[in-house]
């Protein structure tokens, strides 16, 4: 399919790109994975007149440590965060939720930061980063600032980041020692989940001492399961608290229904996952 | 055949050859319709109707026509007198209501997605913008969507009509009864028998509306340069789409050369005559220029003919102790907008197979055929069988689930002993041969079937989460299509024989022309098989040659699990006269008797002696022409053209295990095994390929496909984000064994197997998912039997209803990130 004509340019730096995004404005569409972008433009669903593509930014690239956090560029493919040895030991909850996501093809050209900048509820990573309380960089022209996963997701499709800004890179605080589990329900492998839970603990001495719980798919925006991580804090690690503490799982959700499952499953279903990844989350915790 | 008593050694036939075409059709790098350009091509975008039904007011083609590149805009107005007709080929009923089919209408749509311009211009991309630029008025009218409504409308109830003119949507009930054709009892009173003194079970089926989704995107290039006019279009029927090109338009079929180049899969979707070939071949003759059109896979989704669509309202009779004794089929099937080329001849094709492997005395089958505004539909894998063996299947393990019998037993109950054979069945057809004890036996081994018995037991009394279903479909099929004189009967527009020709060329090459139409079967690799046996020539010296009206001037094309039985037969009897041919060469030149001459191995020899000379040699000798006996004509080519005595009846045993997680509804694959009887096998390498393929393609229907529309007749399901095609990823290792009863009616003793894995597996994977939680008050899940279905029907112990909040495709223009668009309302067909 041949999308609508548009013009291109590829910066090779932050600066450029922001430039480039002033002069475009409306115009434009940062193109970074393309993974969805590229079947957006082709079905003719958006025709931008400008694609700016961030793919020549090196300095998006990459996974580093800082101090507590581990930080991810935002144009790191998810391959890359997936097999990133330091992921896998700070932010366990990304690598399981990474692993699950579309297939290898995808996971090989799909950005970290553009799957999240994309913002679909049924993405396979808003769930975990708000679950691990990530921190969202953001550069205009005034320079960076720094939103938190809860102010980052505004509605459908829609962030905090501005017309004329790029999303950087994604920092995740440390969650060493954390277990985690992501819970995702599909019917074939490469769909958007009908839902997902993404569930991260810290047990201490059989107790729940911390819990994040993100869920995908559940509302216009990845949802964080507060009642259910309020709940938990301090109880026991144990089947009963965590039945009892996820049958809280559906409240303040507004699940879409589609050929998958209608609201309705969505707020049972949801439930059961809950107490399934949150049951998963501390058994890695040691519990 | 007098030539062949000594056979040559047996080496090809049976043996795991890797395809010859798969290199080049793997990698591209081949002549795919879309790779095809030419000198001064045009290329085509087609405008299309996003309602339903419409009355079309304006076309205002302004705009479209000034864009850059573009040549020309077409409507149906402009093309009325030279676009044609998409034809049916099957009126099943001698009053069947047709309606007329122009390629681009000219003042109403029918279905969404229908064409009703074209844009033409001189690249593709241009052609694409351009057609944005054409404004088109309509009037929407009331559509007909819903199938059992649409049946029932009628102008005086005010029901929606899809082609207001006809007065109704039916367009033909076709009827067979046993007990009036002579081939068996009274349906009815086997029913009041069995309602006193036995067990009827009456259930309602849905067979969801499916599509085909065939790899390569349909294509077609016309180039009406020089004398003839050449069409290359990805399409299964070569010649079929020749004949209907000039039966439609009035250009002399002499004139029209058709080529189905390397075509990448079809599954019966590219069974068909289809509008936007008509229409290039229009513009292409207005324009005097090469012309391509490439559809969109969105295109692809929405507009190609779409498969199954029946509800089925089945009346089952046995005794008390699970012997049936009557089956009553009702059927109501959707043919979308138009009676498409084989239309309602679909579900003709599943009259004959509802009584499957069974010696039912009795039996009664209606088909109530349908108009809606929905995409048409025809063939599709199976055509009509997978519908038939679905609802016999799903009954036989209600029947036994009736009876507290084991499925497997009350299948073998009623099932034609392999002693019975040949049998002759209720819906009239001859069986050759079977076995449906040894396949069952072998499959019941392999599954290991008692042990699962077992752990679903251990697992059910414990009241497990996950429970474990088995599912049984002991499935037949008729295939090899089809004798002639029955297609006559059945009042089909054409013959089912088919034709070949082998060709023995002087430098010792064989080439061997086939009116089959390959589209990924493996044709070139199989048939070469066959005839390197036959000849008793290499392998690689064989060249198979397909789908080009102008290199193989009769065909039949490929459809119906025929290439093989029907066409692999003609090649045999080609390959035959060949020899027959040759002989009196070889004795004339060996200087001998004829009848002392033998063949064996590629040779001609005298019996008795060390002399010989091979097939090769008399090929060359008889290009030559320089020593033939008296009489002789030089050349020892030969056609034969084959139509066969009767269907083919492939068979197999499929155990499907499943479980099914009783807190979300979700359903896992735990083991698939199947022992199908398909005769004897040419190549096990590309059998397995085409039963791992249909079983994926079945199991596909019972777990994840359906084409979901909307309330106003919109295609949800209109992009693979929400038409759930499954990948490997998706699937597991199936167990795949054979028992072989070699078929009767060929040369070869073969059976069809193209569709075998597609029929059979359907069933059983239901079956499962049922058996997993009939404890819990389930006797069926409507198809896809998706989480909430399953989870539901446990919940509530229903079928699990339709299609829930159907709402709106995932890719939509909230996806194009422009806002906020609400994805929450819900509502769809029951």
């Amino acid at each position: 399919m041949i999308p609508a004509q548009f013009d291109y340019v590829a910066p090779t730096t932050v600066e450029e790109a922001l430039a480039a995004l002033r002069q475009y404005g409306d115009d434009a569409k940062l193109l970074a994975g393309g993974q969805s972008l590229l079947p957006v433009l082709r079905m003719r669903l958006n025709a931008p007149e400008w694609i700016i593509d961030l793919g020549r930014i090196d300095s998006l690239r990459g996974v580093r440590e800082d101090g507590d956090a581990i930080v991810i560029g935002a144009m790191t493919p998810h391959s890359v965060v997936g097999s990133d040895p330091l992921v896998a030991q700070h932010a366990a909850l990304v690598t399981k939720a990474v692993a699950e996501l579309a297939d290898a093809q995808i996971r090989h050209r799909g950005t970290f930061g553009g799957a999240l900048a994309h913002a679909d509820p049924a993405g396979d990573l808003g769930g975990p980063v708000r679950a691990l309380d990530a921190e969202f960089v953001i550069a205009g022209a005034n320079g960076t600032r720094t939103v938190s996963a809860d102010d980052f997701f505004v509605d459908l499709f829609e962030t905090a980041i501005s017309e004329d800004e790029i999303l950087t890179e994604v920092r995740i605080p440390k969650h060493t020692g954390w277990g985690a589990h992501h819970e995702k329900m599909v019917r074939v492998a490469h769909q958007w989940p009908i839902c997902a839970v993404a569930a991260t603990a810290r047990v201490e001495g059989g107790t729940i001492a911390d819990i994040g719980i993100g869920l995908a798919n559940m509302g216009n925006t990845p949802l964080r399961a507060g009642g259910v991580e309020e709940a938990l804090r301090g109880q026991p690690a144990t089947e009963d608290s965590v039945r009892a503490a996820c049958a809280r799982a559906a409240e303040g959700t507004s699940p879409p229904s589609d050929l998958n499952g209608s609201a309705d499953y969505r707020n049972h279903v949801v439930q059961v996952m809950c107490r399934r990844a949150v049951m998963g989350a501390l058994e890695g915790a040691g519990a | 055949m007098t030539a062949v008593e000594a056979q040559p050694e047996v080496k090809e036939i049976g043996r795991d050859r890797r395809r010859k075409e798969d290199a080049r059709l793997i990698t591209g790098r081949t002549r795919w319709t879309d790779n095809i350009s030419l000198n001064g091509m045009l290329h085509l975008a087609m405008v299309r109707s996003p309602f339903a039904h419409a009355r079309i007011t304006t076309v205002d083609t302004r705009a479209a026509e000034e864009s850059p590149g573009v040549v020309g805009v077409f409507t149906g107005e402009d093309l009325a007198d030279t676009q044609g007709a998409c034809i049916n080929a099957w009126a099943i009923t001698t009053d069947q209501v047709t309606p007329a089919h122009t390629p681009l209408p000219i003042d109403r749509v029918a279905f969404a997605g229908e064409t009703v311009a074209v844009v033409v211009a001189r690249s593709a991309a241009e052609a694409r913008d351009a057609a944005e630029l054409v404004e088109v008025d309509y009037d929407e009218l009331p559509a007909a969507l819903d199938l059992k409504e649409a049946a029932e409308a009628t102008p005086e109830n005010g029901g929606a009509l899809a082609h207001p003119d006809l007065g109704t949507n039916k367009s033909a009930l076709w009827r067979f009864d046993s007990a009036e054709a002579g081939t068996g009892g009274n349906v009815d009173e086997a029913i009041a028998v069995a309602r006193t003194d036995g067990i009827v079970l009456e259930r309602e089926y849905r067979q969801q509306r499916l599509i085909p989704a065939f790899m390569e995107p349909r294509s077609v290039v016309v180039d009406p340069t020089g004398e003839q006019i050449t069409v290359w279009s990805a399409t299964q029927i070569p010649h079929i789409l020749r004949f209907a090109l000039a039966a439609t338009t009035g250009v002399p079929e002499s004139k029209i050369r058709v080529i189905a180049p390397d075509v990448g899969g079809g599954f019966g979707g590219k069974l068909q005559q289809t509008p936007e070939e008509m229409v290039a071949f229009a513009v292409a003759r207005r324009l005097g220029k090469p012309v391509k059109y490439t559809e969109t896979r969105s295109e692809s989704l929405l507009s190609a003919h779409h498969g199954r669509d029946q509800w089925q309202k089945l009346t089952l009779a046995a005794t008390k102790d699970g012997h049936v004794t009557g089956l009553k089929v009702e059927l109501l099937a959707d043919l979308g907008a138009y009676v498409a080329l084989v239309g309602g001849g679909v579900p003709v094709l599943g009259a004959f197979m509802f009584n499957a492997i069974y010696k039912f005395p009795a039996y009664q089958f209606s088909c109530q055929t349908v108009l809606t505004n929905k995409t048409w539909t025809d063939a599709y894998r199976g055509a009509g069988r997978p519908e038939a063996t679905y609802a016999v299947e799903r009954l036989m393990d209600e029947l036994a689930a009736e009876l507290g019998k084991d499925p497997l037993e009350v299948r073998e109950l009623n099932w034609i002993k392999h002693e019975e054979f040949p049998f002759t069945t209720v819906a009239g057809l001859e069986y050759d041969s079977g076995n449906y004890e040894a396949a069952t036996a072998r499959a019941k081994e392999l599954f290991g079937y008692d042990d699962l018995r077992a752990e679903q037991r251990r697992r059910r009394d414990a009241g497990d989460t996950v429970q474990l279903g088995i599912g049984v479909s002991t499935f037949t099929e008729m295939c090899g299509l089809a004798p002639s004189r029955v297609l006559g009967q059945l009042n089909y527009g054409a013959g089912g024989w088919e034709a070949a020709s082998v060709r023995m060329l002087p430098t010792g090459k064989v080439e061997v022309i086939t009116g089959a139409s390959a589209h990924g079967q493996g044709h070139e690799t199989a048939f070469s098989q066959i005839v390197a046996d036959r000849l008793g020539v290499p392998f690689e010296d064989v060249e198979i040659l397909h789908g080009d009206t102008q290199v193989v001037p009769r065909g039949m094309d490929t459809y119906g699990s025929r290439s093989l039985v029907v066409g692999g037969e003609a090649l045999v009897r080609a390959a035959d006269k060949v020899l027959e041919k040759a002989k009196p060469i070889a004795a004339h030149l060996l200087e001998a008797s004829v009848d002392d001459i033998e063949f064996s191995n590629g040779r001609f020899g005298v019996r008795g002696t060390d002399q010989g000379i091979a097939l090769t040699e008399i090929a060359t000798a008889s290009f030559a022409a320089h020593n033939l006996p008296d009489g002789v004509e030089p050349g020892i080519d030969a056609d034969a053209t084959y139509d066969p005595v009767n269907f083919n009846f492939p068979h197999g045993t499929h155990l499907c295990a499943m479980e099914v997680d009783t807190e979300t509804g979700e359903t896992r694959m735990r083991k698939y095994t199947c022992v199908d009887d398909i005769g004897v096998i040419i190549n096990p390498l590309i059998v397995s390929g085409q039963v791992h393929g249909g079983l994926v393609q079945g199991i596909a229907q019972a777990l994840w496909e359906e084409a979901v529309y909307d309330e106003a007749g919109t295609l949800v399901s209109g992009s693979f984000a929400d038409y759930l095609l499954p990948t490997a990823a998706d699937t597991i290792s199936f167990d795949i064994d054979h028992t072989t009863s070699p078929a009767t009616s060929n040369t070869l003793g073969t059976k069809g197997v193209g569709e075998a894995g597609t029929i059979a597996s359907t069933p059983a994977v239901v079956n499962a998912v049922v058996d997993a939680v009939r404890h819990l008050g389930v006797d069926d899940i409507r198809m896809p039997c998706t989480p909430e279905r399953v989870w539901n029907a446990i919940n509530r112990a229903g079928s699990g209803g339709g299609t829930v909040g159907a709402a709106a495709p995932h890719f939509d223009e909230s996806t194009g990130m422009s806002g906020n668009v609400d994805r929450t309302t819900g509502g769809n067909e029951a």
